[in-house]
């Protein structure tokens, strides 16, 4: 008998390896230069619950590196609390949460909690998430993505999703992980390569390309049902897919008619239509967010560089000019910038330009960045970049200041793609 | 002395088990041992795959399927012309049969950049086929871009190895190398 229980245990620390080896770990490498400072006070009520939903909310605002976490200093405070301004105001902090965590007569638990001011001495509003109880983090996330927005003005990411891609061991698995790396779930395993995964506007699918038929072909993949379908597998090679901003239709490239061109197909795989007609190279279209209008490589004009034309083709405008290879072009969702791939020297590194100025900024010192992917609040961008000749994703602010590092402990992790708000 | 016997004595037990007839038909060998002094070689003149052996022996030019490009180059060079002419004349003589091309590239750059160059690659080679002499619908060009790299070094010994284009066949009965 204690055989058998040690033989137990050892399948469940085995289990526990694995599930360790699976997640993202995240390490922040920079933070932003005026930091507000802000304290998160334990949560009152069921003590476990409670740790675990302080312990999200401190741990995404400090993640973000906008924020300076203030010590409670062992302070649990719930959301109808006295709350002395004056203390709090003396300990540095500008905003103070206070909140409980409690079990509702339905068996849920119910996340509250009220967000202060206290220079202005005064609640700057509160919430209440009702929630299973193995989804706390979740309501963590979400009180953390409120006093993101009430204190910088922007909506917070911390409720959002990231799909990449880990090889290990001649394994490719496209993984599904909430913003900080934590509670990651395989989608789709192979044997054989996926890229380029891209969410759907609504969240609910990712369209990528896998090689799983000898040769790249584009699915849509519904992430609840796990159901998958084909959208484009005709002759040649099919990729790069993009989803336009309704969700109703994809750009994606085909080399059916000869050179890799862009067409457009809808969700479905009806309705191809051929959007490009040259003679080079022209792939990894992306719509703009207003839909109007397609940024895109072609190597027309001799090098590979990014040009953007109308959603439904026609003339095209060259938008890069600096240095020989500017590949891999994505207009954030607020449409002011354009992040992309530079080869300077030699070294592949992340550029974005502002679109009004036409400035481009370098924004990493790293040699191998590969396949940016904004925040939706388009203030981060999410990469796959080489550390130590593995892969690694890191998350960078698109002035360049905040850096973080995700990375998993047994294989390259590539291909990132940032999710859509949560809807 | 022990770590031996067990295999052996497995081994043994093993043989001395199978008491099943072998199939003839299917018995196309799974793996060729150095050093048994033994050549398999199966009736028909069919690899294992079920392709001629003129495919796929060594001594054959026509196992010779790898065609490498320069640096972010797509043209097919000289010293690869009478490879891909000996392919085009089998192509003639077997219309049944059919080749997949799949284009490579070296690991630097865009993922989705180097597919396309990758396909630029096959279609180079496709190209040449088909001004040979094969038709069209023989062949089939497609890119693996930089996602399935012969050799996985980071140098540009490995590179340059990378840097390629790969002839599959496939037998008018639909076995083969694709």
């Amino acid at each position: 008998m204690p055989q058998i229980f040690h033989k137990i245990l050892f399948a469940l620390s085995l289990l526990a390896a694995v599930t360790a080896q699976a997640q993202l770990s995240v390490e922040i490498t920079g933070a932003g230069a005026n930091r507000i400072p802000v304290a998160i006070a334990n949560f009152a009520g069921d003590a476990a619950a409670a740790q675990v939903v302080t312990a999200t909310v401190r741990a995404d605002l400090e993640r973000s590196g906008l924020f300076k976490l203030i010590d409670p200093a062992g302070a649990t405070l719930d959301e109808n609390a006295q709350v002395s301004f004056a203390d709090w105001k003396g300990r540095g902090a500008d905003a103070l949460a206070a909140g409980s965590v409690t079990r509702g007569p339905d068996g849920r638990m119910q996340a509250r909690f009220r967000l202060y001011d206290t220079q202005k001495q005064a609640a700057l509003g509160g919430a209440v998430y009702v929630t299973g109880n193995d989804q706390l983090r979740a309501a963590g996330h979400r009180i953390a993505d409120y006093i993101y927005e009430k204190l910088t003005g922007e909506k917070g990411v911390f409720s959002t999703r990231i799909a990449y891609v880990v090889k290990s061991g001649g394994q490719f698995r496209l993984q599904i992980a909430d913003a900080d790396g934590q509670g990651a779930v395989t989608a789709l395993s192979s044997t054989e390569p996926i890229i380029s995964p891209v969410w759907s506007p609504d969240g609910s699918k990712l369209a990528y390309v896998s090689f799983e038929k000898k040769k790249p072909v584009i699915y849509v993949h519904a992430l609840a049902s796990g159901q998958r379908q084909v959208v484009a597998n005709f002759k040649g090679s099919n990729s790069a897919p993009a989803w336009s901003p309704d969700g109703r239709k994809l750009a994606v490239v085909l080399s059916k008619d000869g050179n890799s061109q862009i067409y457009s197909v809808n969700a479905d795989g009806t309705g191809l239509q051929r959007l490009t007609q040259s003679a080079g190279i022209d792939t990894e279209p992306r719509y703009s967010p207003d839909g109007g209008s397609i940024y895109f490589t072609s190597d027309r004009g001799g090098s590979p560089q990014i040009y953007r034309m109308g959603a439904n083709g026609g003339d095209a405008q060259r938008i890069t000019f600096e240095g020989s290879y500017n590949v891999s072009p994505r207009p954030s969702p607020d449409g002011k910038s354009l992040a992309f791939i530079s080869r300077r020297d030699g070294r592949f590194q992340l550029a974005v330009m502002d679109l009004a100025s036409k400035q481009v900024q370098i924004l990493t010192d790293s040699n191998k960045d590969e396949s940016p992917s904004f925040a939706p609040n388009s203030r981060m961008i999410l990469i796959a970049t080489e550390t130590g000749g593995r892969g690694v994703l890191s998350a960078v602010s698109s002035d360049g200041r905040i850096k973080q590092r995700l990375s998993i402990a047994a294989g390259d992790v590539r291909e990132p793609a940032w999710g859509p708000f949560i809807q | 002395m022990n770590k031996l016997l067990v295999p052996a004595l497995l081994a043994a037990l093993i043989v001395g088990c199978s008491s099943t007839p072998v199939d003839e038909t299917s018995g196309a060998p799974v793996e060729s041992r150095s050093g048994s002094g033994v050549t398999p070689v199966t009736a028909g003149g069919l690899d294992s795959r079920g392709l001629p052996r003129e495919l796929t022996d060594p001594k054959s030019q026509l196992s010779q399927r790898s065609i490498y490009f320069d640096l972010d180059k797509y043209e097919v060079k000289a010293e690869y012309q009478d490879l891909v002419a000996a392919h085009a004349k089998y192509l003639i003589a077997n219309r049944g049969f059919k080749v997949l091309i799949q284009g490579n590239t070296d690991e630097r750059g865009s993922r989705e950049y180097n597919l396309s160059l990758g396909q630029k690659r096959s279609d180079a080679v496709k190209r040449s086929l088909v001004l040979l002499g094969a038709k069209e619908d023989q062949v089939e060009s497609v890119s693996l871009g930089e996602e399935k790299p012969k050799n996985p070094g980071h140098d540009e010994a490995a590179w340059a190895e990378n840097r390629r284009a790969d002839i599959l066949y496939r037998a008018p009965d639909g076995r083969g190398e694709f």
